[in-house]
């Protein structure tokens, strides 16, 4: 052949390096995933002990838990997402079955991805303006608004897309029987989209179970056990961050075991959540 | 005969199903609409807070450089510095990386790891951004400034000119640190996307460039890349929105400092680690308003980038369904 | 007995004669009057997965002729097309068995560099797929890949690869502009003129016109009869027009087997097989 071996020896020496910085930078990725793993377990077990559980957040330099940031965490996430889910739903519901392309439903997907993607942060201001200034104080229900309004674009997301998948023969099929178009909706759409909903639910839960900032700005933190959702109220996130700043070695292993604690229900949940989306793509 | 009693009957059938269609509809499109009212709320709110502190301060505010809560002086250069500077770090640093994990999950991978691997790149986007901070001060800016700085400061700082950007003592937490790690925060974002926008390309476009003899990288960068590159700067910019309004990480280890340096490794601030830190603990109106005018330019810039980058990728799904 | 048959075909008396004495072609015979074997195939099996897709096909395929390959959809011409330029081994779970001889060299040896192994094989697809950049640098684009050639060289061969695809008189003013704003037809001959612009020995042709009006249609047909003097080219079609029009040789396969291979003329006007015959008046497919 004519060819040019010279010049293919280089194409192919060149296609090699390149090729092997990418296994480099997938290396890169994976490995920090490892040590964040890592250092976690290692700081993060040591703090895990029954009296994490079953006491309250210490004084310096005395022994406690973080059975009240747990409690408090939990409440405003349920909350935040029982809230959010069904306005997510709903609006999802507008975009993929009532709006069908129109200029309206195409801004309101629009801004949606961009709620999605915003710093968290702004949510918190805009909460705090909207609820913490007019109430006079840091609360519980300001925190799980906040939440809920960081649910809200996740679960909008997944129930666009997964409504969108549902063959219109579907619809065609049920409203031929008759049947009135938000019974088509509830029962038909729904039922086939559930999984990749579920899904959606899951990664909300996942993202406002460690959500930090805007909770440092309209709950703050409580020392003590509190079931007030009028008042300030421990949860986990802000707890970590102010323990971790603190010049306490108790307080700091305090911290990574929150942090461990919050990573394994996140990652889980993310694991959980893709499994789930994967079984239900395989059964299609 | 029988039809009047039934269509009778049907209408009062009809009645309450009709009603229940038209709710549902008005509730859809009520939090629809609510959507809309979240972002204006926000928009409002923002401006309406901020009021107190341009009004003192005038547009000068976006280009002093003073942060004083003794005396009252509030400049938002520092922040809107810092927040630019960690993000072009995290950009220079995350692109390539990006660009590699996407292309290494693409065109290299064995199928079997290929769902495993993008897993577990896509688990670093999981993990909450607090527990990145905890990591960045405890381990990450610890070896940094062990290891990485001193040899940075010892090579390149001996440079003429790009030596000031490395000078000065390794503090571990500053600029640099922030910047790198959020580099590995907006890698699962922006190579997920890259990855999404490389597989829209057509096989037949991808085999009839190996079919010329070209290796796996000419396919990708003159082939794959052009046909996405909308995709892939939509991709960019999104992990770049996410950089800009990154929060705890970004808090744990820039050192709060509110000072522009022209050394990487000092620390500095950016307008969320600022918001942060500052905010519970602001007293005086105008204090604070100035914290929220940081905000609202936070909003506006974050929401410009992301607003571009959502408008390109629907531009690459057009193209691709087209 | 099907297979039976089918080995008869193959092993009949109407089955080309390769590199002794040339069957009678209804075209002009090759300058030399000798055919020369280009591509061997022996017992070549194919799988996706667990799915043998070809069924030990025996076949060889002549210089400086067109053979084209026939049968209804998932019959395995394609599969068979892109095994010669192993073009399934970008896909990790397809997989073939047995020996390609290109030259004499078994291009199934894993040894086998597949980009020179596909410089020297050109392939166009079902589509046009003209990639993301101008008329020129498509074209341009290929001959780099091998060629260091100063630009006045690189304008001279981008202008004979576009005359050689009888696209030139179209685009020689819009040569900047990008491929895409061609239409399908010229986008076919683009794609045409870069495959073979990187000086291929042989076109592999995946139902080429398939995407085309038939003035395009015509337009490339007329192209792949010109281009014959020059290669081995094996197309793929599903119109058994096109065969007739445009081949030498046919290969009829059904279900992953080859049925009947030998001259066009033969094949279309007195097949050995039924099936063949069932296929080609239109009976099933």
């Amino acid at each position: 052949m004519a060819k040019n071996l010279a010049r293919y020896t280089r194409r192919r020496r060149k296609n090699w390096i390149i090729l092997g910085l990418s296994l480099c930078a997938t290396g890169i990725g994976l490995f920090f995933l490892g040590a964040i793993l890592f250092a976690l377990l290692t700081e993060g077990l040591a703090a895990i002990r029954p009296s994490l559980f079953t006491e309250m957040t210490p004084a310096p330099g005395s022994d406690g838990g973080l059975l009240n940031a747990i409690y408090g965490s939990a409440v405003m996430t349920l909350v935040g997402t029982v809230v959010g889910t069904p306005i997510g739903i709903l609006v999802g519901t507008y975009v993929a079955e009532y709006s069908r392309g129109n200029k309206l439903g195409q801004s309101i997907q629009f801004i949606n991805d961009v709620l999605l993607s915003a710093p968290s942060i702004i949510v918190g201001l805009f909460v705090y303006q909207l609820l913490v200034v007019p109430m006079g104080h840091f609360s519980g229900w300001a925190g799980s608004t906040t939440l809920a309004i960081l649910v809200i674009p996740v679960v909008t997301r997944t129930t666009i897309d997964m409504l969108i998948l549902v063959p219109n023969a579907l619809r065609e099929a049920a409203a031929a029987l008759g049947t009135p178009k938000w019974k088509i909706t509830v029962s038909v759409c729904y039922r086939a989209a559930r999984q990749g909903m579920l899904t959606g639910i899951m990664l909300a839960v996942a993202r406002i179970s460690g959500e930090t900032a805007p909770l440092l700005f309209t709950v703050l933190s409580n020392q003590f056990w509190s079931t007030d959702m009028n008042r300030p109220i421990a949860n986990l996130p802000v707890v970590i961050s102010n323990f971790a700043l603190s010049p306490y070695p108790d307080w700091q292993r305090l911290a990574w075991g929150g942090a461990l604690l919050i990573t394994l229900t996140i990652l889980t949940l993310n694991i959980a959540a893709r499994t789930l989306a994967s079984f239900g793509s395989a059964k299609q | 005969m029988v039809d009047i009693p039934s269509s009778d009957s049907s209408s009062r059938l009809r009645g309450p199903q009709h009603l229940f269609d038209g709710l549902f509809r008005g509730a859809t499109l009520f939090f629809g609409l609510f959507i809309l009212l979240i972002l204006g709320g926000v928009a409002v709110s923002l401006v309406v807070g901020s009021a107190e502190a341009f009004k003192t301060f005038g547009p000068s505010f976006l280009v002093t450089d003073t942060w004083n809560p003794a005396t009252d002086k509030f400049g938002a250069l520092v922040p809107i510095y810092g927040t630019l500077m960690t993000s072009l770090i995290a950009m220079v640093v995350g692109i390539p990386l990006s660009f590699g994990v996407a292309v290494f999950i693409t065109e290299l991978c064995p199928p079997l790891l290929k769902r495993p691997l993008s897993i577990a790149i896509e688990l670093l986007a999981g993990i909450p951004s607090i527990i990145y901070g905890i990591w960045g001060l405890f381990v990450f800016a610890p070896f940094l400034q062990e290891h990485v700085q001193p040899f940075l400061i010892h090579t390149i700082g001996q440079v003429p000119v790009v030596g000031a950007l490395f000078a000065g003592p390794p503090f571990g937490i500053g600029i640099l640190t922030a910047g790198l790690i959020l580099a590995i925060m907006v890698l699962p974002f922006i190579s997920s996307i890259m990855r999404d926008v490389f597989e829209t390309v057509p096989p037949m476009l991808r085999e009839s460039a190996y079919g010329l003899g070209c290796t796996t990288w000419e396919v990708v960068w003159r082939v794959v890349l052009p046909y996405t590159k909308v995709g892939v700067v939509g991709g960019i910019m999104l992990g770049l929105g996410r950089a800009m309004g990154e929060t705890m990480a970004v808090t744990f280890v820039i050192g709060n400092a509110h000072r522009i340096t022209t050394s990487l490794m000092a620390p500095g601030t950016t307008i969320s680690s600022a918001l942060a830190n500052e905010f519970t603990e602001a007293s005086g109106e105008t204090y604070q308003s100035s914290l929220i005018a940081l905000g609202l330019i936070l909003f506006v810039i974050t929401f410009i980038v992301l607003a571009a980058a959502k408008y390109m990728l629907i531009r690459m799904q057009r193209q691709a369904g087209s | 007995m099907q297979t039976n048959s089918s080995s008869a075909a193959l092993t009949g008396a109407g089955k080309p004669n390769f590199s002794t004495t040339p069957v009678p072609s209804p075209t002009q015979p090759v300058a030399g009057g000798k055919l020369v074997e280009k591509i061997q195939i022996k017992d070549l099996r194919f799988y996706y997965k667990k799915f043998e897709a070809l069924k030990t096909i025996n076949l060889s395929l002549a210089d400086k002729k067109v053979t084209a390959f026939i049968g209804p959809s998932g019959c395995g011409k394609s599969t068979l097309l892109r095994v010669l330029n192993r073009m399934y081994a970008l896909y990790p779970e397809q997989r073939a068995e047995g020996e390609v001889l290109v030259d004499g060299a078994n291009i199934l040896d894993p040894k086998i560099d597949l980009n020179l192994l596909r410089a020297k094989i050109g392939m166009v697809f079902q589509k046009p797929t003209p990639f993301p950049m101008s008329i020129f640098d498509n074209i341009a684009f290929g001959i780099n890949l091998y060629e260091d050639l100063p630009r006045g060289e690189l304008e001279d061969r981008v202008e004979q690869a576009l005359r050689k695809a009888a696209l030139w008189d179209e685009v020689k003013d819009k040569l900047k502009q990008s491929g895409l704003g061609l239409s399908g037809g010229q986008q076919q001959r683009l794609c045409i003129a870069r495959a073979i612009s990187v000086k291929p020995e042989i076109l592999l042709l995946d139902e080429p016109c398939s995407a085309l009006d038939p003035i395009s249609t015509q337009k490339i047909e007329e192209l792949i009869s010109e281009l014959k003097t020059d290669y081995c080219i094996v197309i793929v079609t599903h119109s058994m027009q096109q065969a007739a029009r445009s081949s030498d040789y046919t290969a009829f396969m059904y279900l992953g087997e080859l049925i009947e291979f030998n001259d066009t003329e033969t094949v279309f006007t007195n097949p050995h097989n039924k099936r063949t015959e069932d296929y080609i008046t239109g009976r099933f497919g």
